[in-house]
């Protein structure tokens, strides 16, 4: 017997292929318990809640559930005519259960998007209706006779393209169209056309302070870079000290600076530069100001960090073979630093299309972006389908925005530190 | 070693996740009211909260708000009441009561009906609690001389100029351009109803837009007011008496004045229904109501309260019958019908 046979075990009888593999698997058992709960965090505070809202904008339940028979008889109506007593008769119906189980207003508020005062006309009629002594013979007449608006096509039609499981309307009035009479996908009239403004307003605008954060972010992070520790870190605070501070203060912070008679208003008027306060804030000066100066640092720290390892010497090897350091510094030193670049305006552009305090709070409704009326559209008027409607918009330009990036750029070549 | 380090992180991580995870169920919670903040908040702390507290030993949470129902909606969706009473404006009252989202109010439990003005009992859900306005207010500081005395001479940028406050809204927005052009109070429901009415605030609006800066929250318009930000502003009359208290200046034109109601609302489903209608009959007495409106001029909603309100305050209410003169009453019904349209127009020509 060989010293080493004596703590063979059986374990190590079996193949060593084998015994890799179950030590694999056990590791890989370990890794996988270790983040389990992250991933069920993500899972149910993240992933879960973006898909039930994703689902909002195209979910339609409020005539189903308030107005069932009325939405199954609805849909064999041709739209040419106004429909026939079984239908009126199958909306009496509906409408004194609802008004019994008050959920009326329910079904007012969704038809009432289509067209406005739907949503009186129908509580007006339920109230009517519920006051009847006695089951009138034509259900027609008693509708009419209690508002001659149930005479009129157009609110029939606006029922019947309300009482599907799902709907495009929210998704459609996100971009500007609706269905007309005729179910045909059209253009909303000039003075409601307000999103497709909005969303490309939301882009350029990004694209400006990105452009802007670039411009001045660049030299920063290459002084941060080249200079000894001591400066850097000294500087390196005076980047970070902002980036710790809340928001919301420093977006207010610009309010005070920038407005009539503010600081910077003061000093030119005491300077003689002026004499009448300039208009710096509440318009789209203000907003880039202030989402430039919050965005900064988004951008300086991959620029950074990338820079930090790009070694002089490529610099003066340029230099001692001929380049001027223009062109060393264009030829040689740029391109080391672009996945930084790359990685700085990716990060700075996806943060800017989301913004929404800072343009609320020092813009004008001309500043507004797309998560302005999303925040719109679920406080105050709680349509929650509408809000999701622009919020798939919003959500599905900036995943397109981020395949393109990745297809000429690599996401993979990023480096963040 | 490394395994227990790896042990206690998991196990503190799955404690964080359910930590997280279910955060108050089956704690009793204390009685939440929800109200605008800022000096009224102040003046409700003074004349309700306090002294409820005082006399039932119970304590009482006072959070505020912006008049978002997102958040009521989601806590009655999801079954997970945290906010009690809440004090809401009348739109969002009615739309929110259609929605379910809130208590059918039980008037025996408040004392009865007939002790209120009429307009503070229409809403099925709610108890109006104040009577307050949009004014046109201006600092008397800056304006020296002959002050604005209506919205047509709020539109009078050559002998005033300047910027102007406005309230981001198309309500308020609408009704203040008709009557600035020249529509009386009583016809302007009746002119915004049609197309070529909507066109004519419009275009009036149109030619000031150079001139109006917006504002969103209440507190605002007296703070821009007294940085010189806007010339004149229209704002919330309680805002500009408080910031007087203060020691400004300010001067508020009662002519054409739109004034609405806020009412108390209970949040459907809340698990302390009876103390909710306790808190809202004690801030619904008479004697506290006044105490309310010594502190801030919203004028009352109990009859006696009305008429026991010291005359040196009641100058400053929205309901005393000279600022009445002139008066627009917001109508909250046509509101709710066309706030859709409205405010999607009202957005598109805002944004041109």
């Amino acid at each position: 017997m060989s010293p080493l046979s004596g703590n063979v075990n059986r374990t190590e009888t079996l193949p060593l292929k084998i015994r890799l593999r179950r030590a694999e698997r056990r590791k890989k058992l370990k890794a996988a318990g270790l983040i389990t709960p992250l991933f069920l965090f993500l899972l149910i505070t993240f992933v879960i809640p973006i898909i039930l809202l994703l689902y909002r904008a195209v979910e339609n339940p409020e005539i189903i559930a308030v107005l069932p028979r009325t939405a199954a008889a609805v849909q064999q109506w041709d739209g040419r005519e106004l429909p026939d007593k079984s239908i009126f008769a199958a909306l009496a119906a509906d409408l004194s259960l609802a008004q019994k189980n008050r959920t009326v207003g329910k079904a007012g508020k969704r038809l009432n998007y289509g067209i406005t005062g739907y949503r009186s006309l129908i509580n007006k009629t339920a109230r009517k209706l519920s006051r009847l002594k006695k089951t009138p013979y034509d259900y027609r007449q008693a509708f009419i006779a209690a508002d001659k608006r149930w005479g009129d096509i157009r609110y029939w039609a606006a029922l019947k393209q309300a009482s599907g499981s799902y709907t495009d309307f929210y998704l459609l009035s996100a971009v500007d169209l609706k269905r007309n009479r005729d179910n045909k996908v059209v253009r909303v009239s000039e003075d409601r056309a307000l999103y497709l403004t909005v969303f490309f307003r939301t882009f350029w605008m990004s694209f400006v302070v990105t452009g802007w954060c670039l411009i001045l972010g660049y030299p920063v992070a290459y002084f941060l870079s080249v200079l000894p520790p001591r400066v850097s870190h000294l500087l390196m605070i005076m980047v970070l000290l902002p980036f710790w501070t809340s928001l919301l203060v420093r977006t207010a912070a610009w309010i005070i600076v920038l407005q009539r008679e503010g600081i910077i208003n003061d000093t030119l008027i005491w300077l003689n530069l002026i004499d009448k306060p300039l208009q710096l804030v509440f318009n789209r000066f203000g907003v880039y100001v202030a989402m430039i100066h919050i965005l900064l640092p988004f951008m300086i720290l991959p620029l950074y960090s990338v820079m930090k390892n790009i070694s002089p010497s490529y610099m003066r090897a340029a230099t001692s073979l001929g380049a001027n350091p223009l062109v060393a510094f264009r030829r040689v030193y740029v391109p080391q630093s672009l996945p930084g670049i790359s990685a700085g305006c990716l990060l700075v552009y996806i943060l800017a299309i989301g913004y929404y305090i800072t343009p609320a709070l020092v813009g004008g409704p001309r500043d507004q972006m797309l998560s302005y009326f999303i925040a719109f559209f679920t406080n105050n008027t709680i349509n929650w389908g509408m809000a999701s409607g622009l919020a798939v918009l919003l959500l599905s330009a900036t995943m397109l925005l981020y395949t393109v990036f990745n297809r000429f750029i690599g996401i993979d070549r990023l480096r963040m530190g | 070693m490394k395994r227990i380090f790896m042990l206690s992180v998991f196990v503190v991580s799955v404690a964080l996740l359910a930590g997280a995870a279910v955060p108050t169920v089956g704690i009793a919670r204390d009685l939440t009211i929800v109200s605008w903040g800022g000096a009224y908040q102040e003046a409700q702390r003074k004349a309700y909260f306090e002294p409820f507290m005082k006399k039932t030993g119970k304590k009482i949470l006072d959070e505020s708000y912006n008049g978002e129902m997102a958040k009521i909606r989601a806590m009655v969706e999801a079954g997970n009441v945290t906010w009690d009473a809440v004090q809401v404006e009348a739109p969002e009252l009615i739309n929110a009561c259609e929605q379910g989202l809130l208590e059918i109010i039980d008037w025996e439990k408040i004392g009865g009906q007939k002790n209120f003005i009429p307009s503070a009992v229409m809403g099925e859900c709610g108890v109006g609690t104040i009577v307050w306005a949009t004014i046109l207010a201006y600092d008397a500081d800056r304006i020296k001389g002959e002050g604005p005395k209506n919205w047509a001479d709020f539109w009078d940028v050559k002998k005033w100029p300047g910027k102007r406050g406005l309230r981001k809204s198309a309500k308020f927005s609408m009704e203040i351009a008709l009557m600035a052009d020249g529509v009386a109070p009583a016809d302007i429901y009746k002119v915004l109803s049609t197309d070529g009415g909507i066109k004519q605030a419009f275009k009036k609006l149109d030619a000031l837009k150079a001139h109006i800066q917006w504002w969103e929250a209440g507190a605002q318009p007296p703070q821009w007011l007294a940085a010189g930000d806007v010339v004149m502003t229209s704002a919330y009359n309680g805002r500009i008496s408080a910031a007087v208290k203060e020691g400004r200046n300010f001067k508020i034109a009662w002519k054409g004045q739109c004034y609405a109601l806020d009412s108390w609302v209970i949040v459907k489903g809340t698990p302390n229904l009876d103390q909710t209608y306790a808190f809202i009959k004690y801030a619904s007495q008479p004697e506290n109501q006044a105490i309310s409106a010594a502190a801030i001029p919203y004028g009352p909603t109990h009859l006696k309260a009305v008429d026991s309100v010291d005359p040196k305050i009641a100058v400053d209410l929205p309901t005393y019958p000279a600022n009445l003169e002139g008066a627009l009453a917001v109508d909250a019904g046509w509101w709710v019908d066309h706030q859709e349209e409205l405010n999607e127009r009202f957005n598109v020509w805002a944004s041109r």
